[in-house]
């Protein structure tokens, strides 16, 4: 089955109030993979999220989704063709409090074109997630496993959870993690991951797109970031001799010691001058590099 | 099992050199597929598939197409040798310049390598 979604957005702008959410954001999600939607609170993932399963409709620019089924490129907004296919599962959870688990179940079941019944009773069961139970009588954690189980089932062509499964315990959210994983594996699609949890998803995902502020800081699969960072560690001096050429996203200062945190690949050769300059090198881990590449603020 | 501070689908690349380096992988054995490699980790299963198709590239392990994938019958001589090459740089020279530098006398380091007889 070769269903997974194409999504790209165009100069893509949404305001609250005057103030931009998103600022022109020009983006491609690639088909088929596993994106990590990255981002401090407010820095504009959820309202991504929302524009992207056609919950809201842009100020400006356009959202496009294409592929799979769909054929020609669609706008989201008050289309039923797409956004029977994108699932877009929210902490807060959408749906109707008022009725049983199994109702809710048989409500997607009809909304879904991909709808896996047997994967539901699976899901439901592993989290144990009560049937007969009203979602607002579910504590805080069945009803984000009930949300993951209508996100997994539903096999959209484009899954987007956004932090969905926050209010998960560990093992909950392991649990959480194995199933996407399996599903993913055996039915391939698009799949979007929004969370501030870095490290604790970074294995699982392929591409990363890290938002702040509403603007995009950086699209790369996730591999080429880890280790793309290097901290240099020595006398103040060398330091700045040293990375003058490179994009600094950190300094720090200790008497005569100078420590600074750069974006770049560090060559064989370029290793080689800064050890000989008495320099030590480090790598800096995904995590670090995120909270330098949003931290700044001017 | 992974950090975050290099490439994963190189850490997945050493750590199956490393089980056969030690025999822990024997040659011409199978190895976990990359999906099965993705779901034990819990890690992106085109980063396990670019880890598994480095060491294809290497001669580590080679395709049996519809099978699976297996160690090379010369995987565990091609990196030993490989790690010989660099184990006076990489494993000698760091000891004598620490030994060097809080003053352990070279002869006392080869008298405790002595100690351990002619492995």
């Amino acid at each position: 089955m070769t269903t997974a979604l194409t999504v790209r957005t165009e100069n893509l702008s949404v305001r609250f109030a005057g103030v931009p959410a998103l600022d022109r954001l020009d983006l491609r999600l690639a088909p088929g993979k596993i994106h990590g939607l990255l981002g401090r609170n407010g820095s504009g993932k959820s309202t991504l999220a929302a524009v992207l399963a056609g919950f809201r409709r842009p100020d400006e620019g356009r959202v496009l989704i294409e592929g799979g089924d769909l054929g020609t490129p669609q706008e989201p907004y008050e289309n039923a063709v797409v956004t029977s296919r994108v699932c877009l599962i929210r902490e807060s959870g959408d749906r109707p409090e008022a009725v049983s688990v199994k109702q809710a179940i048989a409500l997607a079941a009809a909304l879904r074109p991909y709808w896996d019944a047997d994967l539901a009773g699976d899901l439901l069961d592993r989290f144990e997630v009560p049937l007969n139970k009203k979602i607002q009588k579910l504590s805080r954690g069945k009803k984000s496993a009930l949300g993951v189980v209508l996100g997994l089932a539903s096999r959209a062509p484009l899954t987007i959870f956004d932090e969905s499964y926050l209010g998960m315990d560990v093992p909950s959210r392991n649990l959480f993690y194995d199933a996407l994983l399996a599903d993913y594996t055996e039915v391939p699609r698009t799949v979007v991951l929004s969370t501030h949890l870095v490290s604790e998803v970074s294995a699982m995902l392929e591409e990363v797109v890290i938002l702040d502020n509403g603007r995009l800081v950086t699209q790369s699969p996730v591999d080429a970031l880890r280790g793309r960072g290097a901290s240099i560690v020595g006398p103040a001096a060398a330091v700045d001799k040293f990375t003058a050429g490179f994009t600094v996203l950190a300094e720090e200062r200790l008497g005569g010691t100078k420590s600074t945190t750069v974006l770049g690949d560090l060559d064989p050769a370029l290793l080689a001058q800064a050890t000989a300059a008495g320099l030590e090198i480090g790598p800096v881990g995904l995590q670090d590099l995120f909270v330098h590449l949003t931290g700044a603020r001017s | 099992m992974f950090d975050d501070r290099s490439p994963i689908y190189l850490q997945i690349a050493e750590q199956i050199k490393n089980d056969i380096v030690t025999g822990a992988l024997a040659e011409d054995e199978q190895v976990m597929s990359t999906n099965q490699y993705a779901a034990f980790y819990r890690i992106n299963p085109a980063t396990a598939a670019k880890g598994f198709a480095q060491l294809v590239d290497e001669g580590v392990l080679y395709k049996k197409r519809g099978i699976g994938m297996f160690v090379s019958p010369n995987a565990r001589d091609l990196l030993r040798t490989g790690r010989r090459d660099s184990f006076f740089a990489d494993v000698v020279d760091p000891m004598i310049r620490e030994a060097k530098a809080i003053g352990i006398p070279l002869k006392d380091i080869l008298q405790h390598i002595r100690s351990y007889g002619d492995a």
